[in-house]
């Protein structure tokens, strides 16, 4: 059983005590590898996400950065119960998300939201923006009449940085900073309280990403959104989050407040990656500190025994091999899963 | 190698693509040069041009001289050019997925090449593809030359695609976005490789990128394009400390960067790059510019000389350079402006710019395709 940041967190931190909007207690997300031709077996499981828990409170953001496979995707799809996981809970505003039926799961997506990573196969290019945008309002019945639609979707083409009249236009007509822009305004329709942005800006320019995100910071003061950011750049997810979870290989490998964790990386993994990532400046890359590690990703088909970073990790041991170390609290605002880390001894709680 | 003017467009019904129009460096044996630009702005179509892949139609090279060893690579037969293509220049493709051939085993792709180049016998040819395998950090060469691409990760294919791009001992290997598809750690073991194997064998090396990390840890020297031309050229220390084009001081402000402290916001490059079928008269970058002055309406800037090896194409060039970089709404960098420097603008447009959907903005409401 892996330590609850959450309860930790809420006694030992009185500067940030908002309420918890969202939890994620013990989640897994197996996907079952069948085999034969009529009578399929399940012959092994992807452990996409392996027991993992978190929290995020009302008006944060939390970014979850990880290399491709690592199970961020599927945590976040599984929290809008795209997936029904395999085990755990996901508890939005105490309510229990994974025992609900789809009618009522229906009712609580207009609490939460999502942003797509590819705004060019996200939307329907048969749509104009002005229904894509619209759609949600339709389905939710959140409007009396045409008047009332019209005037709501052109609101929502304003907040997004958009011109009303570009609602008759087909998303084929916008580039792919407009087109994401869109993805936000159909998002931001249903006035949702969370929004799980997956990636949202990976496949956009660098100058119109630091668009996309000032808008999505600017969005998330004026409506008092909270995010779960979903991404693979780590200096992005910096940037926006207010706390960055790592993940590998389907498990949270550290989790902390976003300076503790640029600044004081404990887990091996989080200093390589970090490492890793190019400064735009040769004379401060040149004096960083460079891990560059060996081998690749294991297959979540066959994760390794005991820390399944152990393979490729620096400074692994004997123990790690044998160990599957949890997600502990290993100083103030920060998390983490490996026996090595300093302040993660057998039994700590709150204090290193 | 030297290409003067490149000028390559292409012919299509909603008008002539100036993708590439009047590209000219030069690229010294065993040099690491950076061509940086966002999507659209002629990078790739520059290599394509290189390499003579142009797809024609509707694409064709109207214009220029690409020098390689003192000839004109431009006026060479096909024949000739093949024998140059992959023996002594050769490419790193951004998708390792989709530049390997699916149905033949990498022992196949990689002998291909060495025999035809080399006249190297099948089994020769076999004994050397192990040994690039090698060389490249594939693990259990000889067993794994048997297998098929979609056996390999997707670092190790990028590796495959590497050693057949050494495999002939080429003079220049052009590397387009070889890594924008790997993780972030593989990515780092990649661009090591390449850098280890260039200082190695003495190879020049053309990466091709929108990742300015990448182009800091790994570049001699940096072009940067937009909208089919080279706007900025020099040293990499030089473009990344003292920037003299309003598009590279607005690029490198742009991307958040993890060795500084966090700022309260991105500064964006607001608008949209122009459509390359219909550009206007002037500086193309003008609808973007906060340094924009009347003369860039009318007259585009041609690559003006600022510095040693420094080239930009801006007006206002002398006003750009180190302080524009630091000289903002950045709060934890604010000390660092110099006081007596010239801080034209500096400011940024004070309405956020959910208030300001680029109405003013001339590029912004004018996707290509408004054709109803």
């Amino acid at each position: 059983m892996t330590t609850m940041p959450g309860t930790d967190a809420r006694g030992s931190n009185p500067t940030d005590d908002r309420e918890i909007l969202m939890e994620v207690k013990n989640l897994k997300m197996y996907f079952p590898v069948t085999s034969g031709l009529f009578f399929q077996r399940t012959v092994a499981h992807i452990k996409a996400v392996d027991d993992i828990s978190f929290f995020v409170r009302k008006g944060e953001t939390l970014g979850l950065v990880g290399e491709s496979g690592c199970g961020k995707t599927t945590t976040g799809r599984c929290i809008l119960q795209l997936y029904r996981p395999t085990e755990g809970q996901i508890i939005f505003e105490g309510q229990e998300l994974t025992t609900l039926g789809s009618k009522e799961m229906r009712r609580m997506r207009r609490e939460m939201q999502v942003i797509f990573q590819d705004p060019y196969s996200s939307l329907n290019p048969r749509m104009t923006a002005g229904n894509i945008i619209g759609e949600p309002l339709m389905v939710h019945k959140l409007v009396a009449n045409k008047a009332e639609y019209r005037e709501r979707v052109a609101d929502l083409l304003q907040n997004v940085g958009l011109n009303p009249y570009m609602a008759d236009r087909f998303p084929h007509e916008f580039s792919g900073g407009q087109r994401q822009r869109i993805g936000v305004a159909r998002a931001l329709s249903v006035e949702p309280k969370f929004i799980v942005a997956d990636e949202p800006v990976s496949a956009l320019d660098v100058s119109i990403q630091a668009q996309i995100i000032n808008l999505l910071e600017d969005l998330q003061e004026r409506y008092n959104l909270t995010y779960l950011f979903i991404a693979h750049d780590l200096s992005v997810v910096r940037h926006i989050s207010d706390r960055v979870g790592v993940m590998y290989l389907g498990h949270i490998v550290e989790l902390a407040d976003r300076n503790e964790i640029y600044v004081d990386p404990v887990h091996p993994y989080t200093k390589a990656l970090l490492s890793a990532v190019p400064i735009p400046d040769p004379v401060a890359d040149a004096q960083r500190e460079r891990v560059v590690l060996t081998g690749e990703v294991p297959s979540p088909l066959n994760p390794p025994s005991g820390c399944v970073f152990h393979p490729r990790c620096p400074i692994a041991t004997a123990d790690c091999a044998r160990i599957n170390p949890e997600l502990r609290q290993v100083s103030e605002k920060h998390w983490a899963a490996c026996i090595h880390a300093p302040g993660y001894g057998p039994k700590v709680n709150g204090k290193g | 190698m030297e290409v003067r003017d490149l000028r390559t467009h292409f012919f299509t019904e909603s008008g002539v693509v100036k993708a590439v129009d009047g590209v000219s460096f030069e690229l010294e044996a065993g040099e690491t040069l950076g061509l940086v630009g966002e999507s659209g702005c002629g990078k790739s179509v520059s290599a394509l041009s290189v390499m003579r892949l142009i797809p024609d139609p509707p694409g064709k090279i109207v214009d220029g001289e690409i020098i390689f060893e003192g000839q004109d690579i431009l006026k060479l037969g096909m024949d000739n050019m093949r024998r140059i293509r992959g023996a002594k220049i050769s490419m790193v493709f951004q998708e390792p997925m989709t530049s390997l051939n699916p149905v033949l085993t990498v022992e196949r792709q990689i002998t291909e090449t060495v025999q035809l180049h080399k006249g190297a016998s099948r089994e020769a040819a076999r004994r050397e593809s192990i040994d690039l395998l090698f060389k490249v950090g594939i693990p259990d060469p000889e067993h794994r030359i048997k297998q098929y691409p979609h056996q390999f990760s997707g670092g190790m294919r990028q590796r495959v695609m590497i050693a057949m791009a050494i495999s002939c001992n080429p003079r220049l290997i052009i590397a387009d976005e070889p890594t924008t598809a790997l993780d972030v750690t593989i990515q780092a073991q990649i661009l090591e490789l390449m850098k280890s194997l260039t200082t190695e064998f003495g190879v020049a090396l053309i990466v091709i990128t929108h990742n300015l990390g990448v182009v800091a840890r790994y570049a001699d020297r940096v072009n940067i394009m937009y909208a089919g031309k080279i706007i900025e050229r020099g040293e990499a220390r030089e473009i990344y400390s003292n920037p003299r084009h309003p598009y590279t001081v607005g690029l490198l402000k742009s991307v958040p960067r993890l060795d500084r402290p966090r700022r309260e916001k991105l500064e964006p490059i607001e608008g949209q790059p122009p459509d390359l079928a219909n550009l206007p008269p002037g500086c193309a970058f003008r609808a973007r510019c906060r340094w924009v002055i009347d003369k860039c309406a009318t007259d585009a800037p041609p690559l003006m000389q600022t510095g040693d090896g420094h080239w930009s194409a801006c007006w206002q060039s002398d006003l750009l350079g180190a302080h524009a970089l630091a000289g903002t709404v950045d709060i934890n960098q604010a000390s660092t402006i110099p006081n007596g420097g010239p801080q034209p603008e500096a400011k940024l447009p004070s309405t956020p710019q959910l208030d300001n959907p680029g109405l003013n903005n001339p590029g912004f409401d004018n996707p290509p395709s408004e054709s109803n």
